[in-house]
């Protein structure tokens, strides 16, 4: 082994996961030894992320490096190679699983379900899995990787699995989640044209036919799309999400979501060396349905975990929309606007990672202080929880898109590619154009009212249960967490131009142009991804007007006037039985966005009639998909199971007449 | 950037400040007057914010430092609308700030503090008017973005003062695009400033409020900034209308003559503003809460349509 100064950023990388990996091992050592795992090894994990997201910050600006590992197949060792693209998304799982993992360090319970250091062991080997795959320069250990990551979440889904609705959830996440792994690997084999050589360097050599091409790009569509929730492979995102412990939610929303996006830039704009435009009409097409279904549906739910994995599906549709706009540019030889539009899906990937594990975070915080996840229950914990609800609150901002917060950034930058189409060859496209625009403008208007809803339901108003104010604060490694997060919103969405710096190079790798250099040419306050007559924002010049205003009207009014203030009951309007439960529920809230979009939703109502002595009130609203599409499929695979069924008949000898039958069958075919 | 600029910046952020109450003021006139009522007074607004800010202000027990904090943050931000739009002059240092998405972000920011703040109590005509606001504010917000898209696609930039200068300078004609987007935009402006096809600003009945539903639980000097923000609203709204369909008169150079020469027309421009919106608060009846998505929905495509009109007809 070399000294530490000679190590290339990816050798730190490796050491990184290596260290995770190791800790995994030995948390399974120490399996319950609660102290060790919580307060030890889920530091050190930390530690290894934070190393993680630097070395890639180190080698963001620098050619790839390649490394090779012993490991794997005879004469097909890993291939490892870091290049800017990798770099940006690893520092993106670094810096975000940071937070995870030293909130994690204080969330795990003594006693509870799995054992914490079974925990462990998966949590990292997950971590693992995902920076693995970011890093695979050959489909044989981007596979491998994908499974690591897909099976070690798994587990971590089903860590509950005594309660059957998290066992269907975590059936339904491992189906889904293989049938995406099967498109993904013959997405490989489409790549490598018959040449046998399963390296991404070999892919990149080969000049498939537009035919094969879009072959290719329709199954990493499927494939990533699968393990990204994009319509209509989302089912299993809202189920398995909400089910697994809170910082694997955050994970999985986090970060997880963002490997998915990962493969569909590698394979979408670096492997594939052809591009069609249509491609991009489709992404924008489907990425917009996406994002209007999950914002529409997280209005509509009354668990809290269920609303922030819609969500999460609401802001891929983002980004696929994103992605196609640049698939659309790319298609017609655009780099300059294709770099644009890239560069706003890079950002936001960035931001859902930080905001999203926040918000999961957050509502991990509420379930260990309440044990309530339904917002029906809950109310008025920015009282009794205050740095909870003030770093959600930060969270929750930046996830309605508004400024000066990070989620604002990338939105701005998302419209903004929309803007300047004009010219665009073709007419049918130049009138697309717009028209997803408006749509992009919806949903990110509607993410603000799912947001409000999030926050208001649970933080403000009277809490809905008295027992609710006995609910506890979050403790040192929870807080240490969520205020890692928070900042990272805030920072996020204060130095654009910085971060910008940061993607230049991504864009580059994958388009071959980047918007940096424009962005740096005017100065590190202000943001003019073109020029600074055509657009330009300053989220500082922003934050520093507002609070401005804001300090001199509080010096104004106090020195002018007063600031006396008495405190009073609520205005009952003249109606004193008022109570907690006469607030808006998160049924309630939601009513307008089921009446408006009612079409959306399958709805079951079970009203009351006014003769029941304990008057009932039931109304579910679920996805017209699952009775659509995967009811039917799954008849029909019932109904060829059960042929193929009659087959099976349990005798030894049935079977041995199969073989022979087939043998012979064989033997005619041969020598015919 | 010249100091001249800066004080034509700080000007018209003063007389947005100090001048937006008169444009409410102004409006109530027109419209009592259309009604047949004897008119209040035009200086009423400026009465009633210092009579609110002397009285003492009630704060509800429990209410979190988020509702005592909100009125200041909406104030803020208007007043930031107020000084990046151009109303008297295109050259503000402040523009660069925010552009016309940013300016649309403003307003979503002041909306969701406000809403936020009403569910802050916890009574139910708080969250009530909080579910309403939103409502309304996420088919409005989107159609405000659309209008001002048209106007970007039109002269390719979102800074608003780009905006106005490049049709301001156009060759004078009626842009059916443009018309498109003044529909959507009158309609959007009377949603997102709590007027009478929407809401009813002089409304007693809870069961009916949108805005003053929120606003319920406060009073004191905090019911007279969100009084006055309002007003700001109305003086931003008034002004990204009039800079956008109507640029001519907005002093592009920054020289004293100009502003001098802006400022009456400006006031000109607002108080035929002012008059058309009492005319058509008049001339409508408040809709059902139910019928305003809609309504706002049309506003929508409308400017979804404008925005396809000038890719299809290239005007």
């Amino acid at each position: 082994m070399t000294a530490p100064t000679d190590w290339l950023a990816i050798d730190w990388m490796l050491a990184a996961i290596a260290a995770w990996i190791a800790i995994g091992a030995i948390g399974v050592l120490r399996l319950h030894d609660f102290f060790a795992v919580a307060r030890i090894l889920f530091p050190l994990g930390a530690l290894a992320s934070l190393t993680l997201a630097a070395a890639g910050a180190a080698a963001a600006f620098d050619g790839p490096q390649t490394a090779v590992l012993p490991l794997g197949l005879p004469g097909l060792p890993f291939h490892l190679r870091l290049d800017a693209l990798s770099a940006f998304f690893l520092i993106l799982l670094g810096a975000a699983s940071a937070g995870v993992s030293a909130f994690a360090a204080g969330y795990f319970r003594k006693g509870e379900g799995t054992p914490p250091g079974l925990l462990c062991l998966l949590y990292h080997l997950f971590l693992a899995g995902m920076a693995m795959v970011m890093l695979a320069d050959d489909a044989y250990v981007f596979m491998v990787m994908w499974e690591l990551m897909a099976l070690a979440s798994f587990f971590l889904v089903t860590a509950n699995h005594v309660i059957p609705a998290i066992r269907r959830a975590g059936y339904l996440y491992l189906l889904v989640a293989h049938l995406g792994a099967i498109a993904i690997l013959l997405c490989f084999g489409v790549l490598q044209a018959n040449t046998g050589d399963y390296t991404f360097d070999n892919m990149r050599a080969q000049s498939l036919s537009p035919f094969w091409a879009s072959v290719a790009f329709l199954l990493a569509l499927f494939g990533f799309g699968a393990k990204a929730g994009i319509l209509p492979l989302h089912i299993w995102l809202p189920e398995a999400h909400p089910a697994a412990p809170s910082p694997v939610s955050a994970l999985m929303s986090g970060v997880m979501l963002k490997t998915a996006i990962y493969g569909l830039l590698r394979i979408g704009f670096e492997v594939l060396q052809t591009h069609l435009w249509w491609w991009g009409v489709l992404a924008l097409a489907i990425g917009l349905v996406t994002a209007l279904f999950g914002v529409v549906f997280a209005a509509v739910q009354t668990d809290m975990k269920r609303l922030l994995a819609y969500s999460s599906i609401e802001n891929i549709g983002l980004l696929v929309v994103g992605i196609g706009l640049a698939l659309l540019f790319t298609g017609y030889g655009m780099a300059a606007l294709a770099a644009l539009a890239l560069t706003a899906v890079l950002y936001h990937a960035l931001n859902h990672a930080f905001f999203k594990s926040l918000l999961f975070l957050g509502t991990g915080a509420v379930l260990h202080a309440t044990g309530e996840r339904n917002l029906g229950k809950l109310g008025g914990l920015l009282r009794y929880m205050p740095w909870v609800g003030w770093l959600a609150l930060a969270g929750t901002l930046a996830a309605a898109g508004l400024p000066p917060l990070n989620g604002f950034v990338s939105e701005w930058l998302l419209l903004q590619s929309f803007l300047f189409t004009l010219g665009l060859p073709s007419t049918f496209v130049n009138n697309l154009v717009p028209v997803v625009a408006a749509g992009v403008a919806l949903v990110a208007a509607l993410g603000g009212y799912v947001m409000v809803k999030f926050f208001g339901v649970i933080f403000l108003g009277q809490p809905r249960e008295p027992r609710l104010a006995q609910a506890h604060d979050a403790a040192r490694w929870e807080r240490a967490g969520l205020l890692w997060l928070a900042a990272g919103c805030v920072l996020l969405g204060l130095a654009p131009a910085q971060v910008i710096a940061l993607i230049d190079p991504v864009t580059r790798v994958l388009v071959g142009d980047g918007v940096g250099a424009r962005v740096a040419e005017h100065g590190w306050l202000f943001l003019a991804p073109v020029a600074p007559e055509r657009a330009s924002y300053s989220p500082l010049l922003f934050l520093l007007l507002v609070a401005a205003s804001f300090a001199l009207a509080f010096v104004l009014v106090r020195w002018l006037y007063h600031g006396r203030i008495r405190r009073a009951a609520p205005w009952d309007c003249g109606y004193p039985l008022l109570n907690a439960r006469m607030q808006d529920t998160a049924e309630g809230f939601g009513q307008p966005i089921r009446q408006v979009f009612e079409p959306f939703f399958r709805i079951e109502r079970e009203l009351p009639s006014p003769f029941d002595k304990q008057p009932v009130y039931r109304l579910s609203a679920t996805d017209h998909l699952w009775h659509w599409l995967y009811l039917p499929i799954a008849r029909v695979t019932e109904a060829v199971s059960r042929v193929v069924g009659l087959l099976q008949q349990g005798r030894i000898a049935t079977y041995l007449l199969y073989s022979f039958v087939t043998l012979l069958v064989m033997l005619i075919l041969v020598f015919r | 950037m010249t100091i001249e600029s800066f004080v034509a910046q700080l000007v018209a952020v003063a007389l947005a400040v100090l001048g937006a109450p008169l444009l409410t003021g102004w409006v109530n006139q027109c419209r009592a007057w259309l009604q047949n009522k004897s008119a209040p007074p035009l200086l009423l607004p400026y009465r009633t914010l210092h009579k609110l800010f002397w009285k003492e202000s009630v704060v509800a027990e429990g209410a979190s430092p988020l509702f005592r904090g909100a009125p200041y943050i909406v104030f803020g931000a208007m007043v930031l609308a107020c000084g990046i739009v151009p109303s008297l002059s295109t050259d503000l240092p402040l523009a660069p700030a925010a552009d016309a998405i940013a300016l649309v972000g403003l307003f979503a920011l002041a909306r969701v503090f406000m809403s936020l703040a009403a569910m802050d109590i916890g009574t139910a005509f708080g969250t009530l008017g909080a579910r309403r606001e939103m409502l309304i504010g996420f088919l409005a917000e989107p159609a405000l973005l659309m209008v001002l898209f048209t106007a970007a696609f039109m002269t390719q930039s979102t800074s608003l003062a780009s905006i106005v200068e490049t049709i301001a300078n156009q060759e004078f004609a009626i842009y059916p695009s443009l018309a498109f987007a003044g529909v959507a935009f009158t309609m959007v402006s009377l949603a997102e400033n709590a007027r009478v096809p929407v809401d009813n600003p002089a409304t007693h009945l809870e069961l009916t409020m949108i805005h003053e539903a929120m606003i319920l639980e406060y009073s004191g000097r905090h019911l007279a900034l969100i009084e006055w923000a309002a007003s700001l609203k109305l003086f931003a709204y008034s002004c990204i209308g009039l800079a956008i369909f109507f640029p001519w008169g907005i002093a592009q150079v920054h020289d004293l003559l100009g502003l001098l020469l802006a400022a009456p027309v400006l006031v000109g421009k607002l108080a035929l503003g002012g008059a058309a919106l009492a005319v058509i608060e008049t001339l409508s009846a408040k809709m059902r809460i139910f019928r305003v998505p809609e309504f706002l929905a049309g506003a929508f495509l409308l400017a979804v349509i404008g925005i396809l009109v000038h890719f299809l007809l290239g005007a």
